[in-house]
């Protein structure tokens, strides 16, 4: 291990992050309704979605395409046993026991993806788990008895909690804000700890970490659980804030949006995700008012280009240099590759 | 009492600011159109804005004496994107009309969606799922379009009858649109006599067609084709390269346009071809003469003649425009008198009259089209039989048709 992982970065002030915070709080009472919930908590739910790929591109220095997939295996397992159109009136399990299974679902898929992809490494691993996210896309397209095929499924009900939906916009943005920040919190934790040591370890030099006695593959693959337990939060609140799922939500085009927040924000720490995942979904609405409609790709290539020219490591790099620290890297880790 | 009052005030004026915002002070109401101009519906979406580009011309961006302001959003045709803009234009644009979407599972999650916004109100675009006004309708979506399974009213019993068609297999896209669309086309040809012998489900996106051909029964009448887009013109390819004889019958999709001004050999096999539409080519009525004139002289550069989904998108806008003239452009509170007014209305359109039933779905003519040759020898369909005032369910009564339960895979079924 070299000098440049976060444990011995500068420490953020309490006061920067106790105001950040509070600023979430207060935030939805002072704006409308699209900006609680079209903005802001669904920024968050991909924030979390795009998380999972930065703790694994930050610490471990593994880059997975296959993250929204993994979001996706979780949101169809709940979608599966809840009340949705074509359910009938009696959901297959209450939602407590429903959103489990999902979780379970998530993380597992993220554990299997990771068996096979710490069998490779850099840009082979990049293939490998884009190929299994499209080969989860097909099956989702494909198969109509248990996914509903094409279609997939509309009308998926949102719990109600003592007489309030979970999906009314305060709620559901204090649901998105407490699960980002605790997710955020795990992964700021996880890497202080001696198995979040080891994964920075293996990212630093594997063979060291081998002859060390460390099982490489063991860790890496545990990182792809921990990782698809992330997403798999997000999969539940992105099924709950689009009441539905469908092959299109897993399909190149989602996948490469959470990629795309992850690098505008900045591959190399946690809060990145989320800023990249403000970013992209800021240009996304508001691309038709700069641009026109026909022009948001262009427009979201664009920005992704300069930012990756000017500031590889993202937004969050971007910031760092504006301020002028150039010495230390501000805890700020860009994963070296091996 | 007192302070149970004001409170009420208090709500009422909260709710008030919340959501009636400007608009009504500034006199002006705020339509919303919703298409897709990316993925793979660009062409489709153009149209969309083309048609309500003109029908608000045509009305000099004025109804009911209030100007009209008109803020496009675009989707690709994918539910969620649908959702994300619709919920930007209600939320963010604060439009008081929406109109769109444009394709069946977007329509599917935008009648959803309206159901959690009940003072405004939504118009139909061009989707055609038939689930969307059939089952659980939101009382503020209106669809003066009809949907994917009334298209196909007369084509049965005219394969059946004038083509003597006895056994015929399927080839369809396996998704909601492609059920519906084979229901549509089953429920009369079943009723008849006629056998479905086979059924070939194929994804979305499908390059390869030769297992589905090769799968085709040998004693198999015909083939009825739903297809869409380029899959129509790849499956068109290669079915004429199998060598294959059997006579087609196409779904809606698959005589678009689009697929007809594709060129290639599978042309001749098209010739010929029976299908059904809500709309037709060369209709010899002047109302139909008059509304292509104007879409060619409005639009120099755009299709030979205006297509389905421009003729969607016109006739909701129309009938926004003919409601909100009835009502003097009052939408104010939650639009109670301009919804009544809107689903009492009828309108005379290029391809005959159009009404609203109970669920707020278009009763209109279903054209029974054959593709023809022009001398220049572009392709187009010639209509054979109007088949006038098609509603929902067919003409069957309301609980029956429901009771069978929504079209999927194995439902119809008349092997």
């Amino acid at each position: 291990m070299n000098a440049r992982r976060p444990l011995m970065a500068r420490p953020q002030p309490w006061m920067v992050r106790t105001l950040l915070l509070g600023a979430l709080v207060v935030y939805p009472l002072l704006v409308p309704v699209f900006w609680v919930v079209s903005v802001g908590a669904y920024a968050i739910v991909l924030g979390i979605i795009a998380l999972s790929l930065t703790f694994l591109a930050a610490y471990g220095g593994m880059i997975s395409m296959a993250q929204m997939a993994i979001a996706g295996a979780a949101g169809y397992a709940l979608a599966i046993f809840s009340l949705h159109s074509a359910s009938g009136d009696i959901a297959l399990l209450p939602w407590p026991s429903a959103v489990a299974v999902a979780m379970v679902v998530g993380t597992g898929t993220g554990l299997l993806i990771g068996v096979v992809a710490v069998r490779s490494q850099g840009i082979y691993m990049l293939m490998s788990t884009l190929a299994i996210a499209m080969i989860l896309f097909y099956l989702a397209q494909q198969n109509t008895t248990l996914l509903h095929g094409f279609d997939g499924f509309r009308g998926v009900a949102v719990p109600t909690v003592s007489g309030m939906s979970l999906r009314d916009p305060l709620p559901f943005y204090y649901l998105c804000l407490v699960f980002g920040a605790l997710l955020y919190g795990l992964v700021l934790y996880l890497v202080r700890t001696p198995f979040g040591l080891a994964i920075q370890g293996i990212r630093d030099d594997p063979r060291r970490m081998t002859s060390l006695g460390y099982r490489v593959a063991w860790h890496q693959v545990a990182a792809y659980g921990v990782a698809g337990f992330i997403a798999a939060v997000g999969g539940v609140l992105a099924l709950w804030y689009h009441g539905g799922i469908s092959p299109g939500s897993i399909g190149m085009t989602a996948t490469v949006s959470v990629l795309i927040a992850s690098v505008i924000g900045g591959l190399g720490h946690p809060r990145g995700a989320f800023i990249g995942a403000l970013t992209y979904v800021l240009i996304q609405i508001f691309a038709v008012d700069l641009v026109g409609n026909e022009r948001f790709n262009s427009l979201i290539g664009f920005v992704f280009l300069v930012i990756v020219m000017l500031s590889p490591d993202g937004l969050i790099g971007l910031w760092r240099r504006i301020r002028g620290d150039r010495t230390g890297l501000g805890g700020v880790v860009v994963a070296p590759r091996q | 009492m007192v302070g149970h009052r004001l409170s009420r005030i208090a709500a009422a004026a909260g709710i008030a600011a919340a959501f009636s915002v400007s608009a009504f002070a500034q006199g002006t109401v705020r339509i919303g159109g919703l298409a897709t101009l990316d993925g793979p519906f660009v062409a489709l979406g153009q149209e969309a804005f083309r048609a309500m580009e003109l029908a608000l011309e045509e009305a000099n961006y004025t109804a009911g004496g209030r100007k009209i302001e008109w803020i496009k959003e675009s989707s690709d045709g994918r539910p969620d994107v649908a959702l994300t803009k619709a919920r930007k234009l209600i939320e963010q644009d604060k439009v008081d009309i929406l109109i769109g979407p444009m394709s069946g599972g977007e329509g599917l999650a935008v009648k959803e969606y309206a159901k959690s916004v009940p003072n405004r109100t939504f118009v139909n675009g061009f989707s055609a799922a038939q689930e969307t006004t059939l089952v659980s309708p939101a009382p503020n979506f209106f669809r003066f379009s009809t949907d994917g399974a009334q298209w196909q009213a007369g084509l049965g019993t005219y394969a059946y009858d004038t083509k003597g068609y006895r056994n015929v297999a399927v080839v369809a896209g396996d998704y909601s649109f492609g059920y519906t669309q084979v229901l549509g086309f089953m429920s009369e040809f079943c009723a008849k006599g006629g056998k479905v012998i086979e059924k070939i489900w194929v994804p979305n996106g499908t390059k390869d067609f030769s297992s589905s051909i090769a799968r085709i029964p040998a004693k198999a009448d015909a083939v009825y084709v739903m297809l869409g887009g380029a899959d129509a013109v790849n499956f068109l390819t290669q079915y004429d390269q199998s060598g294959a004889k059997q006579p087609l019958i196409a779904g809606s999709n698959v005589v678009d346009q689009t697929v007809l001004s594709s060129k290639g050999p599978f042309q001749r096999q098209l010739v010929g071809t029976p299908s059904a539409h809500m709309v037709a080519d060369e209709i010899d009525t002047q109302a139909y003469r008059d509304y292509v004139a104007q879409y060619k002289k409005r639009f120099p550069n755009a299709l030979s003649s205006p297509s389905a989904p421009y003729y969607g998108y016109y006739v909701a806008t129309k009938a926004v425009l003919t409601a909100l003239n009835q009502v003097g452009g009052d939408i104010s509170g939650d639009q109670a008198k301009f919804r009544q007014a809107l689903a009492g209305v009828k309108l005379d359109t290029a391809y005959g009259p159009v009404r609203l039933d109970e669920n707020r779905q278009a009763i209109a003519n279903i054209y029974v089209t054959e593709v023809a040759r022009r001398a220049d020898g572009s392709l187009y369909n010639r209509p054979i039989k109007v088949i006038p005032n098609v509603n929902q369910t067919l003409g069957q009564p309301r609980d029956a048709f429901v009771a069978r339960g929504v079209p999927s895979r194995d439902n119809p079924s008349c092997p």
